[in-house]
């Protein structure tokens, strides 16, 4: 029998605990057994517990903790793909990929997710106006649902593929995905960054020349104010080839060995990250980043996973944790980003990191998150004082003008606004009637925000 | 569900014909709350207050009759409410009588009715609630007591004992649900102009309705144990524990 224990979970930004009974499992036939034997308070599957609000939580219910089902990595070399469990985490992938050649096609800012946790988010990473979110690199992937166990190809069951792209656990557990692979000729990549003075310039200069870098993001200072708005350093990179190697890397062109440099400590007091330490840090941030590397070579680790090396930051904002806040708005509503900057700098919403890209085009998921456009990525400490009600209203801009908020990542959104920012949620529902009629997978985001 | 920064959904009131249930209802309704179960001895009574929490934008309010002396109906009233409702995210305890000492003193009925009603009520409700949501795995009970509790004066001390075993009651009630992901916060304010309070003499340090709301709300958010109101009630009663009793009962408080 599969180890129950019970306890109280939280997202990565440690807010909102609930109790759960937690299931580690083992075996296919453990998860088809937990799915049929679910009480009355359902079933949800947790990766790494990386994303930020309640998604993988399920209070009073069942919690299916996956990652020991982790271990098939079966890469295809001829095709560039691999097969690889659920429970895998893109750290171990990229480890075991990386040095045959191949990167992931999509990585999120932390290498700490699951393959199973990345898919039901349908991440998206710096490349996404070039190649998109995981899903479009997704072959097939083995789908546990309440209903019985399937193979799902964008082909097979497109309503089921898409629509478990982005699900977050909604439509069952992923024990297997097959992904489309990059073959990369260096673990390197090709840097430029640049410091751009206010939001305009930043923003003229991704629709300029975006489309020649794979890989492209800024970091906003949130807290500069008047003729810096806005300021920041847009970093920008590709796959360095080998022969553009220097000489010292070319011995070993795809070397891939990252550590963790520190931890934070176990506690920290509440306050540490206040917004005259944030300030400072953004201050130093943009004055020394550019000089530091305005052009250059940088390991995967540093470009795509810098939070990696400090372990459980998340501690450092204190007990009362944090919030983070992600949105896509259209790429005509540039002064809806311009408006959202000016209110979190008037707020003083000490931000720590504040990342803005653009989004290439939309996949077919009801509930994938990335959509053409303009992204803005916020972490906040959860003591700022009226912080409800900003995000409340920054909420209402983003909904104004057609954008949307990231489920992985949210924590508090008012549920009325869901369909408006997700119109495609019917289609949503009538999927979740056909794998989950009974309502078996459930979790604390479906209850708070009233999913389908 | 209660959201990142302390906003719930779905509340129920016992005790909700309380100025204070009403002025935390609103600010509640303002936020997030949806669900509104409302409860009170005369359920006709709280008509107008549910037609203004719908007006605030709360969807389904529901009101039920409650009274905190039919200790024998409690269980099956919270089995029904969870039943029909579903996920509580907080409920607020806000019932209570003031009494009357005089009276009290005098006659032994009088006396364990505020006992009853403050003491026994609150017991009777707390476990069955408790019970409820250990198994939803998440929850807040907010407990209405006094600073009345934590040193019973002369010249209220039927009601400040009642107060004080409540008091003891949802501290004990919340140190054995921490790991189940229900939390107690114990309410102490000091004197509060309401109805329950008209014609009294305000006592040092008097508050109203509307700022117990507000400090409820802050501590929902901060997820506190205990919230005086005013806040510097803390310091003042915790130098008051420690008064030698011959001082203590000559005290103008
Ligand atoms: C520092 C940091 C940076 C980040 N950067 C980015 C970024 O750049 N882009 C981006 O898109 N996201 C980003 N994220 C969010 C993160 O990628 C997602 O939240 C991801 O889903 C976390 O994966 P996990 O394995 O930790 O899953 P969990 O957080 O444990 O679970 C997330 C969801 O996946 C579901 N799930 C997990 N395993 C399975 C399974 N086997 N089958 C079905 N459902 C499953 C859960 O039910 C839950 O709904 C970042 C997060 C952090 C902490």
């Amino acid at each position: 029998m599969a180890d129950a224990r019970s306890e109280m979970l939280t997202g990565w930004s440690r807010t909102a605990p609930s109790a759960a009974t937690v299931v580690s499992v083992s075996s296919d036939t453990e998860v088809d057994d937990l799915l049929a034997h679910a009480g009355e308070r359902g079933i949800i599957a947790r990766g790494l517990g990386r994303s930020y609000g309640d998604a993988a939580q399920n209070a009073g219910g069942t919690v299916l903790d996956g990652l020991s089902l982790a271990d098939v990595i079966d890469v295809d070399v001829a095709r560039d793909t691999v097969r690889v469990a659920a429970g895998i985490s893109f750290d171990t992938l990229m480890r075991f990929v990386v040095p045959l050649g191949f990167f992931v096609p999509v990585t999120p800012g932390t290498r700490l997710v699951t393959v199973g946790g990345a898919l039901a988010a349908d991440v998206h990473g710096k490349n996404h106006h070039v190649d998109g979110s995981l899903a479009n690199h997704v072959e097939a992937f083995t789908l546990h649902t309440p209903k019985g166990v399937v193979t799902v190809t964008p082909d097979s069951d497109p309503e089921l593929f898409w629509g478990t792209a982005g699900a977050m656990g909604l439509t069952g557990v992923v024990t297997e995905v097959v992904l489309r692979l990059l073959p990369v000729e260096t673990s390197l990549l090709r840097t430029r960054n640049e410091r751009c003075h206010d939001l305009d310039t930043v923003m003229a200069r991704m629709l300029d020349d975006d489309a020649d870098y794979r890989y492209s993001v800024a970091w906003i200072d949130c807290l500069a104010s008047g003729t810096s708005l806005g300021r920041s350093i847009l970093s920008r990179g590709d796959h360095a080839q080998r022969d553009e190697l220097p000489p010292k890397h070319r011995a070993k062109p795809l070397h891939f060995d990252p550590q963790a440099r520190i931890g934070a400590p176990p506690w920290a007091p509440n306050g540490l990250l206040n917004r005259a330490s944030i300030a400072i840090f953004n201050e130093l941030w943009y004055r020394v980043s550019p000089r530091l590397h305005g052009g250059g070579f940088e390991t995967i680790s540093s470009f795509f996973h810098p939070l990696d090396g400090v372990r459980e930051w998340n501690r450092l904002y204190g007990s009362r944790g944090f919030l983070q806040y992600q949105y896509v708005v259209p790429d005509d509503a540039h002064a809806a980003v311009r408006r959202s900057v000016e209110m979190l700098s008037h707020a003083r919403a000490a931000s720590f990191l504040a990342v803005l890209k653009r989004f290439g085009a939309q996949n077919p998921g009801p509930l994938s998150f990335p959509a053409p456009g303009w992204t803005l990525a916020l972490d906040i400490p959860a003591t700022v004082p009226g912080l409800a009600q900003l995000l409340d209203d920054l909420d209402e801009l983003v909904a104004d003008v057609g954008g949307r908020v990231y489920l992985a990542k949210d924590s508090r959104l008012r549920p009325e606004l869901l369909p408006v920012m997700y119109p495609d949620l019917p289609r949503f529902a009538e999927l979740r009637a056909r794998v989950d009629p009974a309502g078996v997978l459930q979790s604390d985001l479906r209850r708070r925000l009233g999913l389908p | 569900m209660q959201d990142s920064l302390g906003s719930v959904q779905s509340v129920l009131v016992l005790g909700a014909g309380s100025d204070i249930a009403h002025a935390t209802l609103r600010a509640l309704v303002k936020r997030r709350a949806r669900t509104i179960v409302l409860a009170a001895r005369e359920p006709a009574s709280l008509v107008p207050l549910a037609e203004e929490l719908r007006a605030l934008g709360a969807d389904k309010v529901e009101t039920i009759a409650f009274d905190a002396r039919d200790t024998e109906h409690h269980a099956a009233l919270i089995d029904d409410v969870f039943g029909r409702v579903g996920d509580i995210d907080l409920a607020l305890l806000a019932f209570g009588v003031l009494g009357d000492q005089a009276q009290a003193e005098r006659d032994p009925d009088a006396a364990v009715d505020i006992a009853r009603v403050n003491y026994l009520g609150s017991v009777s409700v707390g476990v069955p609630l408790a019970q409820k949501m250990r198994a939803q795995g998440h929850g807040a009970i907010v407990a209405m007591s006094s600073v009345a509790g934590e040193r019973a004066r002369r010249s209220n001390f039927v009601y400040g004992s009642s107060k004080a075993g409540m008091d003891a009651f949802f501290q004990g009630l919340g140190d054995s649900l921490v790991g189940s992901g229900v939390k107690v916060m114990i309410v102490r304010p000091g004197f509060v102009h309401t109805k329950m309070t008209e014609g009294m003499d305000p006592a040092p340090l008097s508050t109203t309705a509307d700022a117990v709301a507000v400090a409820i709300v802050h501590g929902l958010e901060r997820g506190s144990e205990t919230v005086w109101v005013p806040p510097t009630l803390r310091y003042v009663m915790s130098a008051l524990r420690h008064v030698p009793r011959p001082i203590f009962r000559k005290l103008p408080i």
